[in-house]
């Protein structure tokens, strides 16, 4: 009897250490795994989008394949796990995904109470409308008593709501689980008009049967900062992704491009050869190639823009705040010093 | 896990042993030592599996707290005295932006039992008629019930809620070019709008007449169900108590002057506006679950119907009853019995399925506390905790009326 009460007591106790949680670094995680898990959306043409081979594009997701060109030298080393605006935060808490890529609006309910950081912006954006044309809309502020398509759990909601508020005008939310979805709400006429981010109201624009027949509202009502995101108290994997979106802000701006890298490897320009060799990459843990890799397989911040909602792409959305600092916009990184 | 179980294992071993040990005869006078008693063994071993186990679920709890603390995840209920700050479709209660997280969980709780209460009314309506025109002598109808219940009970659930909402719903007229119903109801892709009465002076007399034609009728079912038992003499009872129900508030309706007036809905900008709306979401929904529902309950009335015996048919034909009252007072009494306990679980079932709402943006506990109120404060174990509660709760009152129903049926039998 009492060997068996001293066993029981033993099993409790080895239990109770069992359950205590093992949270190694996730870059030690990733370079094991010889492959980075990233969240993207389901679907948004532009920023995170598969294509019938199931090969993903778009500006996020260029972020991903940045990271892991950065940390495993292969860009192409990406898993990437499609995400509802709702799963999103739950699967990075969780340890599902290494970090979290979906056009993510950066707010600080979301950065203090979540258990996540904000690695930076990769897109500024804002929140608009569109409507059909034959409505006769010119200015959002037409808009009362109007049905309204919204993604559930994004800012937009929240956004709407203020929106509407203030103008005294009343409306109806009909929330739909995907943007496919809600596009299709909007197409059918359950909603007169869809709301997003207007980056996405241009890329959902496209997926529309007749798009000649949408517009979009000149009113932007909110600032939409979006960006990549990752668990908070890992500060090593933090500064990977942080320094991984910089590079690429930092190529753009030292004119070092995909095509250009390797002559400019020889450049005289010591901020050119801080970013493609040098050792910086060894205080982020990672190769001395690290920025090499990035520009050579992903691009630079420019080149990624232009392909994927730029000039290069359908979407045809102009730089606008998102140009360099330089050239009148927003997009600014801290050296690499 | 493993070493829980395998803890369990071995205690519940040792019980077995113990409960199989004969003491042997004529030792009566004789003290067994405690650790030899057969009783002290079995409570000392019941109360360690007790605390393992409470202190298993102990341990999980608070290594979910502490490990949501180190990730600087805000844990608590405090959220739900915050301000919400986003819209719902369609609440019963008085709801807009301005309230808190806490009113969300109702308006979505109460969204969730409107359709689950009504969709549990329906499927049974339905169901029985199915069930039964499923065992109709008519050829036609018989095969007819038929291929409602194997189409509408093989096609998957969410699939239906599709169809109903984007394929049937979504194809109606836009709001300008509805289709009216001699210009009072309008159906288009908005919804269903119908006019709202809204009772003027002298209308509660129209309702207290209403509420002393129902305690009328109780009281004349009894009297007459008493009379037959003495006399064998049969009452009207159904006719007497519609003409008492309709007829009665409708007498006092024209008595007092028609004290109603109906708030008409009228085409505005965008949609219409004022009178009552029932919207598409909520109708694609019912709909959908109710029909589905409705295909298995039939199966279980004709499964409850075909319990009974024919024998019982054959007696109530010969003491000269026809159809309806032999299906009415000998079959169906029996087979409720039968139906009772798997009706149930069908209720369960379309409660947990109303879920499903998610899908197509009608605004139940899921879509709208599960879903956006999640999303927006991060809470994510206090929130599915809670709606777990929820349904959990639901079901075992659905469960616990089914039950008590069940147990006055069965009471019944000889």
């Amino acid at each position: 009897m009492k060997k068996i009460t001293i066993g029981l007591l033993g099993a409790t106790a080895a239990f109770s250490m069992m359950m205590g949680s093992v949270q190694a670094g996730t870059l030690d995680d990733v370079k094991r795994k010889g492959s980075l898990t990233c969240g993207v959306s389901t679907g948004l043409p532009g920023f995170s989008n598969a294509n019938s081979k199931n090969v993903w594009s778009g500006l996020d997701v260029d972020v991903c394949r940045a990271v892991a060109a950065a940390v495993l030298g292969d860009a192409g080393k990406v898993k990437y796990t499609p995400l509802t605006a709702k799963e999103r935060f739950t699967a990075l808490q969780s340890g599902e995904i290494d970090m979290l890529s979906r056009n993510t609006t950066w707010t600080h309910t979301r950065d203090t109470s979540l258990g996540i950081n904000f690695a930076g912006v990769n897109y500024y954006d804002g929140q608009g409308f569109m409507v059909s044309k034959n409505l006769g809309v010119k200015s959002a502020t037409e808009l009362d008593g109007a049905a309204v398509c919204i993604q559930a759990g994004t800012t937009t909601e929240l956004n709407l709501a203020d929106y509407f508020r203030l103008k005294g005008m009343k409306y109806k939310a009909v929330v739909f689980d995907t943007s496919d979805q809600s596009v299709k709400g909007f197409e059918s006429g359950r909603c007169d008009v869809l709301t997003s981010d207007q980056s996405q109201l241009y890329a959902l624009r496209i997926k529309l049967a007749n798009p000649g027949n949408a517009v979009v509202l000149p009113e932007v009502i909110s600032k939409e900062p979006l960006g990549p995101v990752v668990r908070q108290g890992d500060d090593a994997w933090f500064n990977v992704v942080k320094w991984s979106l910089f590079a690429m802000v930092n190529a753009e701006e030292l004119g070092v491009t995909s095509g250009n890298v390797d002559s400019m490897k020889s450049s005289a320009n010591p901020g050119v050869k801080r970013l493609l060799s040098g050792d910086a990459g060894k205080k982020l843990g990672l190769n001395s190639d690290w920025g090499y890799n990035i520009v050579k397989q992903v691009g630079n911040y420019g080149e990624a823009f232009e392909r994927n909602v730029g000039k290069g792409s359908a979407l045809k959305i102009g730089r606008g705040l998102n140009a360099l600092w330089s050239k009148g916009g927003l997009q600014y990184a801290p050296p690499i010093r | 896990m493993v070493s829980i179980a395998g803890i369990t294992g071995v205690i519940l071993f040792l019980e077995i042993r113990d409960s199989l040990y004969m003491p042997p005869a004529d030792h009566g006078s004789q003290k067994v030592a405690p650790w030899n008693d057969p009783k002290v063994r079995s409570v000392v071993f019941q109360f360690v599996a007790l605390i393992t186990l409470g202190y298993f679920f102990y341990t999980i709890f608070q290594n979910t707290l502490a490990n949501m603390e180190r990730r600087g995840i805000t844990t608590g209920f405090a959220f739900l005295g915050n301000e919400a700050g986003f819209g719902i479709l369609m609440s019963l209660i008085p709801y807009d932006e301005t309230y808190t997280y806490g009113r969300t969980f109702f308006v979505g709780l109460l969204n969730t039992v409107l359709v689950a209460g009504f969709g549990i009314v329906l499927a049974t309506v339905i169901g029985f008629i199915i069930g039964v025109a499923r065992l109709s002598n008519n050829w036609l109808i018989a095969k007819a019930a038929m291929v409602y219940i194997e189409v509408l009970r093989n096609i998957p659930l969410l699939l239906q809620i599709f169809f109903w909402y984007f394929a049937v719903l979504q194809a109606l007229p836009s709001p300008r070019q509805s289709i009216a119903f001699g210009g009072i109801f309008h159906l288009n892709n908005r919804g269903l709008y119908f006019p709202s009465p809204i009772p003027e002076a002298g209308f509660s007399y129209v309702i207290w007449t209403l509420v002393v034609a129902v305690i009328g009728v109780i009281w004349l079912r009894r009297w007459a169900r008493r009379r037959q038992e003495i006399t064998g003499q049969q009452f009207p009872v159904v006719w007497v108590s519609i003409a008492l129900i309709v007829g009665a508030p409708l007498l006092v309706f024209a008595l007092t002057g028609a004290p109603l007036a109906w708030d008409h809905p009228s085409l505005q900008r965008f949609s219409f506006g004022g009178g009552g709306r029932m919207i598409p979401e909520f109708m694609a929904l019912l709909w959908a679950l109710t029909m589905y529902t409705a295909a298995f309950i039939a199966e279980i009335v004709r499964a409850g119907i075909q319990s009974v015996s024919h024998g019982q048919t054959e007696a109530a034909r010969a003491l000269g009853l026809r159809n309806s009252p032999t299906l009415r007072l000998v079959i169906i009494p029996q087979s409720l019995r039968v139906i009772i306990p798997p009706l149930t679980s069908q209720y369960l079932n379309l409660t947990k399925n109303s879920s499903l709402a998610t899908a197509i943006g009608y605004p139940d506990l899921v879509s709208v506390f599960m879903g956006t109120t999640l999303n927006q404060t991060g809470q994510a174990v206090e929130i599915v905790g809670m709606t777990m509660a929820v349904y959990l709760t639901i079901s075992l009152l659905i469960s616990m009326f089914m039950n008590a129903y069940n147990k006055k049926i069965a009471l019944t039998e000889r």
